[in-house]
């Protein structure tokens, strides 16, 4: 009997009789992320890694029954022994490894295998069956090393306050502004929305080593927020908030702005492609190196990319889940 | 070539005409001067010849990338641009190259005749020697396709300000005719090539819609009124002895219309007409459908000439003994149009546009709904002391147009959008009911608003049924108004006709599936105009 299932609430274990990022309420979640649509509101109990408790805390409310684990350490839920692997996607960010019998699954999540500077790089462990994203999952995705792409954004800043003009970076409030903040750190004064700066204190209380900012508050002076860099969540970006800064040039960093289309799509004035997500050499090292026997490929281009999986002799099969791509839509917090 | 590249991607990220203006001004202060030509050639739609054709070249895009050539399609359907589709498909180059933008080009024009093997050499080493902006670039000048949201008059305003110049002088400089490898960007600038060129046409006088009634517009009898044809805005030039045709696109149409040729002989020289190519029959202004026959055809049948035979309605005059007749106003132009035509032997292939007499704007408005029945799409209003401007002026020509045909259909596919929507599903069909069925009648993209776009996407992503390819069947829920400009019939669809210009007036939402119109609701309409 397989380990897993995919019903209509998630991905269930039933040896376990618990459920991985399921999307509605369930008695145990198991939750790989703190990305909203891996973790919903309701479950009657949660297991996430010890960094994703205050991000739960943060978005769900503080009276959750949330048991946390660290990296490594193995549990038995009803005979299933469960650990945590990392999955460099988030700060906190982790794959489900499921052992039963001998039979190994693992669940990723959403994953990266470049390191970012931040979260915990993500460690490939053999399983037989393996569940995997395909955010990315076309060969045109392929990311340019992060140290250029971090040149070029320092680039554009400095091109920025030549013209007097304040630099606004939209960035995903979990992840993307933390790797920003780290890669950009020493730079610039790094300036935050709030939402951004209440995970940021979250992590630092949990002992994260995050580099200094500010929050930005109604008080902050305009004339601050020019010399350094500005980091706000994609939901701001329609607002009319960015409108009062003085002169804003706007960037959104994004996989989705590998593409032309996608560059210009988004009314921002320039567009980096930096992902939390694996490029296609990224989805396809990942899954090479757990040897699974069969491979679920999950939210994304995941017609196209098991196709092509089961072209090249891994077997694989495309699942439909809930999941989205949090790059192209941020909650409205 | 960085620098050329660069330049694309500022003009790429801004939206701003302003900051592509400054973007252009740098870097024609910049860049290399043998470059400049090639780039206002490429800007302005000036094609070298092609020298190799897109199936080798993605062919051999296919070989060095290792993927199946199905995964390239579906890759190509997602970036919706193949020069784009194959810089970021190809693996990372292996060494770096320095040269020019020019010697690019050059290296591409040697091409032409050479083996295939030869190209491949050639193309593949650069391919492997670019970065993938730079391959982008290489890659749309072996195309020579470049659009990238620089009309001409952004690049001449930029010219204008990079080199102190009247804009118009190098509007027309640079409408002339000039290879940019036989001239310095100095020399193109100065014109020094458009006075020895009998062909180089004015730039178009164009008009604005007008948005709200006439009567805002003042006093009638400041005012001329024309119809509005539906056609192809050309401009005819006869100067020593040599005749020459400009359509709007700026493109030298001359052969395609022999019916014109005769006012090689009747013209006299310096002489520059202004009006719409039209398909007459029987002195009857016909149907665009009609006119569409003859276009872009590089051979005229007997059985074309027969079925839309093409004739000139103008409007206006330009020149006139060899003067440049720009800076009178309208009413003195047309006078010396209306004598100009009388000189003609035969008017009933090259007329005047008649001019509509009106004595207020009610009287006008009434006239103006009958314009669908003489084929016209509404009335134009030119002021009549206007003088004849280069492009878009406010305040001196309006175009006032019929409102257009409405029909509710229900969307029933959607596909991906390419250039700036290629993540999501922006281009629709729509259909109409016929009977228990429902028939497609028009392929819109056009008309609704970001939120409202990102809206039927999430609709499209959960309701499709999925499939490879880029488009996907919907369950017919959605329904949405369609605006549309004629109807013909036509053999090449299901439906029996086709829709001009049809797009997305509004999102019905207050509508459902049940209540769009039908078929016979078309067939109809197709009948009472015939």
């Amino acid at each position: 009997m397989a380990l897993i299932k995919f019903t209509s609430k998630g991905i269930y274990c039933a040896q376990g009789d618990f459920y991985i990022d399921p999307w509605k309420p369930v008695n145990y979640a198991v939750t790989t992320h703190g990305h909203s649509d891996h973790v919903k509101w309701g479950n009657k109990a949660y297991l996430c890694h010890d960094l994703t408790k205050s991000i739960l805390n943060h978005r769900l409310g503080p009276d959750l029954n949330i048991q946390t684990l660290p990296y490594h350490k193995q549990i038995t839920i009803n005979g299933v022994k469960l650990s945590l692997f990392p999955a460099g996607h988030v700060i906190g960010s982790a794959q489900v490894r499921l052992e039963y019998k001998g039979e190994v699954c693992v669940i990723s999540g959403d994953y990266k295998v470049e390191y970012d500077g931040i979260s915990i790089p993500f460690e490939p462990v053999k399983c037989h069956t393996f569940v995997s994203e395909s955010t990315f999952g076309l060969p045109i995705y392929k990311w340019q090393p992060q140290h250029q792409i971090f040149d070029q954004i320092k680039n554009w800043v400095s091109g920025n306050k030549d013209k007097n003009k304040t630099s606004v970076l939209m960035a995903y409030s979990l992840g993307k502004a933390q790797r920003l903040i780290k890669g950009l750190d020493g730079y610039a004064d790094i300036y935050v929305h709030s939402s951004i700066a209440n995970l940021n204190e979250g992590f630092v209380h949990a002992g994260v080593n995050l580099p200094e900012t500010i929050r930005i508050t109604p008080e902050t002076k305009k004339e601050e927020l020019q010399k350094g860099i500005v980091i706000v969540p994609p939901a701001l970006s329609d607002g009319k908030w960015i409108k009062t800064l003085t002169n804003p040039a706007t960037a959104v960093c994004s996989g989705w702005m590998q593409v032309r289309a996608g560059r210009r799509w988004q009314s921002a004035d320039a567009g980096f492609a930096l992902s939390d997500h694996a490029d296609w050499p990224g989805l396809l090292s990942a899954i090479k190196a757990t040897e699974a026997e069969k491979v679920f490929i999950t939210h994304g281009f995941t017609a196209t990319f098991s196709k092509y999986l089961n072209e090249i002799g891994i077997e694989s099969e495309e699942v439909k889940t809930q999941y989205e791509n949090e790059e192209e839509e941020e909650e409205k917090s | 070539m960085k620098r050329f590249a660069e330049l694309i991607q500022q003009l790429e990220t801004s939206n701003k005409t302003n900051d592509k203006i400054a973007a252009l001004v740098d870097y024609f202060n910049e860049a290399d001067d043998l470059d400049k030509p090639y780039v206002i050639a490429m800007f302005t739609g000036k094609r070298p010849k092609r020298p190799v054709s897109t199936a080798l070249i993605k062919l051999w895009a296919i070989e060095l990338s290792e993927i199946p050539e199905w995964l390239f399609t579906e890759s190509y359907h997602n970036v919706g641009d193949l020069s784009e589709t194959i810089s970021l498909i190809l693996p990372p180059p292996v060494q770096v190259s320095d040269r020019k933008l020019h010697e690019w080009i050059k290296d591409l024009a040697l091409l032409n005749g050479q083996e295939d093997s030869h190209k491949k050499t050639i193309i593949v080493n650069a391919w492997n020697s670019l970065e993938t902006r730079e391959r982008f670039i290489f890659n749309k000048l072996i195309s020579g396709n470049f659009r990238i949201g620089v009309s001409n008059k952004m690049l001449v305003n930029a010219l204008a300000k990079q080199s102190g110049t009247e804009s118009s002088k190098i509007m027309h400089s640079i409408m002339g005719k000039w290879e940019a490898a036989g001239i310095t960007y100095n020399d193109l600038i100065a014109g020094v090539h458009v006075n020895t060129d009998n062909s180089w046409p004015y730039p178009f006088c164009l008009a604005y819609a007008l948005e709200a009634e006439p009567s805002g517009l003042g006093e009638p009898s400041e005012w001329q009124a024309e119809w509005k044809w539906d056609g192809i805005r050309g401009q005819i030039i006869k100067r020593n002895g040599e005749l020459f045709i400009w359509s709007r696109g700026e493109e030298l149409v001359t052969d395609q219309f022999p019916e014109l040729h005769f006012l090689a002989s009747e013209l006299p020289d310096g002489t520059v007409l202004d009006g719409e190519i039209l398909s007459i029959k029987d002195g009857k202004v016909q149907a665009f459908s009609i006119l569409q026959q003859r276009l872009n055809r590089k051979t005229i049948n007997k059985a074309q000439l027969n079925d839309a035979p093409i004739g000139f309605y103008t409007y206006d005059l330009l020149e006139y003994n060899g003067r440049d007749l720009r800076e009178e106003p309208l009413a003195n132009r047309r006078k010396l149009l209306e004598q100009t035509i009388s000189q003609l032997a035969d008017q009933g292939i090259v007329a005047l546009s008649p001019v509509v007499t009106f004595s207020n704007w009610a009287e006008l408005a009434e006239l103006r709904e009958g314009s669908r029945a003489i084929n016209s799409e509404g009335i134009m209003l030119k002021k009549l002391d206007s003088l004849y401007h280069s492009g878009r002026k406010r305040g001196d020509w309006w175009k006032w147009k019929i409102n257009p045909y409405t029909v509710d259909t229900v969307m029933i596919y959607a596909q991906k959008g390419s250039g700036r929507r290629a993540n999501f599903y922006t281009d629709y069909t729509f259909a109409v009911r016929d009977g228990n069925q429902l028939i497609t009648v028009a392929k819109a993209y056009s008309g609704l608003t970001d939120a409202e776009i990102k809206e039927v996407d999430r609709f499209v992503k959960k309701n499709a049924v999925e499939k490879f390819g880029p488009v996907r069947t919907v369950k017919p829920e959605l329904v949405f108004e369609i605006a549309f400009e004629g109807i013909a019939e036509s053999k090449r669809h299901r439906a029996g006709l086709a829709l001009r210009f049809p797009r997305i007036a509004r999102w019905r939402k207050d509508k459902k599936a049940d209540e769009i119109n039908t078929l016979d609701d078309l067939r109809q309409l197709l009948q009472s105009i015939l």
